[in-house]
């Protein structure tokens, strides 16, 4: 496994950087946003060098290559997540812009005064705020499912929390923080049996493991793609079919529009209603290029390289003296681990372990209500992708060691 | 100035903080955080004819953010408040003695940030 690695790791360039100490790079800020293979970066490049032009109009070589490039882009990336048809992946910004873009068009159109939407403890900002933000404008109920100190859901309240009051249940797939891989099918049939719509955060998921949402049968699903090897600025929205042609637009403009005249407008059929102006063209020319990678080392190598790095990494920290881990134990969590370390605030583990080369994150990792729950400000994190090995962890832990002894002072 | 932002002086500030704590009545009273990270400050003040005759934080953060305070808290004691109006970015990196990154700046400029905020007699920090 670990030829493979190496075999990998040359793949990512900037693997062999150091960093301002001279350390060598020790990249374990993954979950943040993954590293690029030459692939994905010669991909963007290409487009730029000798096809850049607009796509979906123009009738010139140029166009029609970048439309050809783009749409493929597209049918990869619907192939890579099982969708039933390209036309079900929709281009956002990323995770929070598929989120938002729900909220906007599907919440509007559907939550009213009585309604609930069902959230859980352990979501990222991303998929809290949209439904905030329009239950103060709706007047729709927002409610919790609480995180049990291991970090796992409490599955026990979901007979309180689930009624047919609820028209949307949305959880993340992966936590962010405790790493927690939640029980999909599951909470799908729970929120299918009052009649519930499902939003899943796949942003820690999709990067780290081989996800069909047919067979998760998910309404919406959410994620990123410069977690998975991609370029920043791009991400999916897949949603089933029915759902989103009866959704209104999102944004307007250029591109979204099927016919204008000064009085109305029609849409443009799916995706294009909900992609209005100009996409960005060279960064999902660049997500089916990291798609392409991805499925060349297959999703399930990943998965098992992550599980045993994480493994090998749960039973090195937990041996530093003070040092507690945030959520369950390495078989239920994906490739991360965010923790404390006694004494030391996890701004300053970040900063002394950058020093021995180790980029960990270190904050309340956009989930501020978790870490309210387990009565912390903040944590650090470290999280692990392909290119990572059990030699870096060591790295990791005997930066670890060295924080604890300048803090001992 | 050193490039050691974990100085023996700066730890010793975080590890054993001076005038930690609150006042039993004090005259200015400010707090803030700072949102990326969650550090925390409280800077408490009595007053007599214009002069700081005592001073108090409270709060959590990283080292920076609170030996910064605890610094700052011995600092200020018997000084005018006028002349604290007057205590800025450069003032906290002499202080401090360190030279500090971008991101950190924010860390170790939090409690120059909430005493002014407090002596200029703010409410709150205006959006």
């Amino acid at each position: 496994m670990q030829d493979r690695t190496e075999l990998i790791r040359q793949d990512f360039p900037i693997l062999q950087r150091t960093v301002a100490s001279g350390a060598p790079l020790v990249y374990l800020d993954n979950a943040a946003s993954s590293q690029k293979p030459v692939a994905v970066i010669q991909a963007m490049d290409d487009y730029y060098r000798r096809y850049n032009a607009n796509v979906h109009r123009g009738v010139h070589t140029l166009s029609e290559e970048a439309t050809a490039a783009f749409e493929g882009a597209r049918e990869k990336v619907a192939r890579f997540i099982h969708a039933p048809h390209s036309r079900q992946v929709i281009f956002t910004r990323g995770t929070t812009e598929s989120i938002n873009l729900v909220a906007h068009t599907w919440g509007r159109a559907n939550l009213r005064p009585g309604d609930e939407v069902l959230i859980t403890e352990m979501e990222h900002h991303a998929n809290i705020v949209p439904w905030q933000i329009l239950r103060d404008q709706l007047g729709f109920t927002l409610r919790y499912v609480p995180v049990t100190d291991q970090g796992l859901l409490d599955l026990d309240t979901l007979d309180e929390l689930l009624t047919e009051r609820t028209k949307l249940f949305c959880f993340v797939h992966a936590s962010n923080v405790v790493g927690t891989i939640n029980p999909v099918d599951e909470l799908v049939a729970r929120a299918r049996a009052v009649g519930a719509r499902v939003l899943i955060d796949g942003a820690q998921s999709v990067p780290h493991m081989a996800v069909d949402v047919q067979a998760l049968d998910a309404d919406f699903f959410a994620f990123s793609s410069h977690k998975l090897c991609g370029p920043t600025g791009i991400g999916v929205l897949y949603g089933k079919r029915d759902l989103l042609e009866a959704m209104p637009p999102f944004m307007g403009g250029g591109d979204m529009i099927r016919e204008v005249t000064m009085a109305g407008s029609k849409w443009n059929s799916l995706p294009y209603k909900f992609e209005a102006g100009t996409p960005a063209i060279a960064e999902g020319i660049g997500l089916g290029a990291a798609v392409d990678y991805l499925q060349s080392v297959g999703m399930d190598w990943v998965r098992a390289h992550e599980q045993e790095i994480t493994r090998y990494a749960y039973d090195r920290m937990s041996e530093v003296e003070g040092l507690r881990i945030l959520g369950p134990g390495p078989e239920q969590r994906g490739g991360l681990i965010a923790f404390t370390l006694e004494g030391v605030h996890p701004h300053d583990i970040a900063a002394l372990l950058d020093r021995s080369g180790v980029a960990v994150r270190a904050g309340h990792h956009c989930a501020a209500p978790l870490h309210a729950r387990y009565g912390i400000p903040a944590s650090a994190r470290a999280s692990f992708y392909l290119y990572n090995t059990t030699a870096e962890v060591d790295v990791l832990v005997e930066a670890l060691h060295k924080t604890q002894e300048v803090f001992a002072l | 100035m050193s490039d050691d932002l974990y100085r023996e002086a700066i730890l010793d500030h975080y590890k054993h903080p001076r005038q930690k704590g609150h006042l039993a009545a004090p005259d200015i009273q400010f707090h803030d955080h700072n949102p990326f990270c969650g550090d925390e400050i409280t800077i408490e003040l009595k007053v007599e004819n214009g002069i700081v005759v005592d001073a108090a934080f409270d709060g959590h953060g990283c080292a920076i953010s609170q030996a910064t305070a605890s610094m700052l808290m011995e600092e200020i004691l018997g000084k005018p408040l006028e002349e604290l109006k007057a205590l800025d970015k450069e003032y906290i990196l002499e202080m401090l003695g360190i030279q500090i990154g971008p991101v950190r700046l924010k860390c170790a400029l939090l409690p120059l940030k909430v005493l002014k905020a407090g002596v200029w007699g703010l409410e709150e920090w205006p959006e």
